[in-house]
């Protein structure tokens, strides 16, 4: 601004106490429009992720949270817990585990993405992917929430373990489009390649870590069926 | 930029035909004096988000919304604003109704917020926002400033509309999410993707100026 260079009648007490009128009428007009719409938004980002929940383990009519302990345990909690790593495991009519809702994270082109991909134990394969948050380009990277042939990767994506039941056998991995030859790769999109490989690297990495632990708990999911 | 938006603001009677003056401070926006074709302001969001005719109307109506808020207050403001922190002062009034119509649409929808994300935010470094503010509302009474952010508001709801409309049809072969045409049509991709941005303003501008030269011979 160059004005503010020039001499001028005006005080800079004066400039100061404007500014700061401003800045206060301004920031007071953020915090109650933020502490308006806060439980709103807190309401409908619950119910997008139930609803993602419910989504991504086909056939699932309930559901229980556990807390994933650091030393690989669960834990069963009530309510949402913040800072807390959640599974959520989805039961059918008769109460059986029919797979585990897992919250994943990784960098996309613009901003982190969010996802939740279903875990079925016994099948050893994620059945099915939403992506939760995303800032990814609209028309190009953006195709990840909505490409059908690349949402079909997630309908039945190899993620099997090794003999010993410590690690994946193969890891997840991202490939060109129309070069998937193998049930672990994902067939990626052309046109937004840097974000269908993300999807690819953040399922490769969640699963390579959760896999084993939500195998071995598989039994874990089953106690307790009176919820 | 915002010199000829002055110019022609600042006399009020730009045309002189038979409206009346509050009249034409709401017209001027939509047709003579409009945004996107004439002014060739905001072209930012012009081009990155008019790649479905959805996301043009909402980002132009958010953009009205923003543009209406900040020109009622940079107006009733105008005799207290010093004159050396004007810009900073009206900076910070934009980006207050910018977060604040973020978080409104956040408690609207979620996938409307998924649909826009991170342009809304970009909404403060829209030129046509701050050039209003500061050629036309910072200059007149609170009722004219509504009027001309209406005017300039609808007349970037119509430019915007216009490219995403244009961009979905060719581009994904659909208008507001509905096919429009049979599953044969081949999409041209590149309509969606940045260059066909600056075809399609392209055209339109050329159309609107063909336009105007041939009132100006007649």
């Amino acid at each position: 601004m160059k004005e503010n260079t020039q001499t001028s009648e005006t005080s800079g007490t004066k400039m100061l106490l404007t500014m700061t009128g401003i800045g206060v009428i301004c920031a007071m007009l953020i915090v109650l429009s933020f502490q308006g719409t806060l439980p709103r938004i807190e309401q409908l980002k619950a119910e997008a992720l139930e609803k993602a929940i419910f989504k991504v383990v086909p056939g699932m009519v309930s559901k229980r949270t556990f807390r994933m302990e650091s030393d690989g345990s669960l834990t069963e909690v009530s309510g949402k817990e913040k800072d807390a790593r959640l599974v959520y495991a989805g039961y059918d009519a008769e109460g059986k585990l029919v797979g585990v809702a897992v919250e994943a994270a990784g960098m996309g082109f613009a901003d982190v993405i969010k996802i939740l991909y279903g875990y079925d134990p016994a099948k050893e394969a994620v059945v099915g992917f939403y992506v939760l948050e995303s800032k990814e380009t609209p028309g190009l990277g953006d195709k990840i929430e909505k490409d059908a042939a690349f949402l079909a990767n997630f309908e039945a994506l190899d993620v099997s373990l090794s003999e010993d039941k410590s690690k994946t056998k193969n890891t997840v991995v991202a490939v060109k489009q129309g070069k998937k030859q193998n049930n672990w790769e994902v067939d990626g999109i052309t046109g937004a390649t840097i974000s269908s490989r993300a999807i690819g690297n953040i399922l490769g990495t969640s699963t390579a870590e959760m896999a084993p632990v939500l195998y071995k708990n598989k039994d874990f999911f089953e106690v307790k069926k009176g919820q | 930029m915002s010199q000829l938006t002055k110019d022609k603001a600042g006399d009020g009677f730009w045309g002189d035909l038979a409206n009346s003056p509050s009249t034409n401070e709401f017209l001027k926006g939509l047709w003579k004096e409009n945004p996107v074709f004439v002014q060739v302001l905001g072209m930012c969001p012009t081009l990155a988000v008019t790649n479905t005719a959805m996301n043009g109307l909402a980002m132009g109506l958010a953009t009205t919304f923003v543009l209406l808020m900040s020109n009622i207050l940079v107006s009733s403001l105008r005799n207290v604003i010093p004159k050396q922190v004007r810009i900073a002062s009206y900076i910070l009034i934009i980006a207050t109704f910018v977060t604040m119509t973020d978080y409104a649409i956040q408690a609207i929808s979620v996938d409307l917020s998924k649909a826009l994300g991170a342009f809304i935010s970009l909404i403060v470094v829209n030129c046509l926002i701050l050039g209003r503010a500061e050629a036309f509302a910072s200059k007149n009474t609170v009722g004219k400033s509504m009027l001309d952010a209406l005017g300039m508001g609808f007349g970037f709801v119509i430019g915007l509309l216009s490219l995403g409309a244009v961009r979905e049809i060719l581009g994904n072969g659909s208008i507001f999410g509905i096919p429009v045409f049979p599953n044969s049509f081949q999409e041209w991709v590149i309509m969606i993707l940045p260059p066909g941005g600056f075809f399609t303003l392209a055209m339109w501008l050329m159309l609107f100026n063909y336009r105007k030269q041939k009132q100006a011979a007649s």
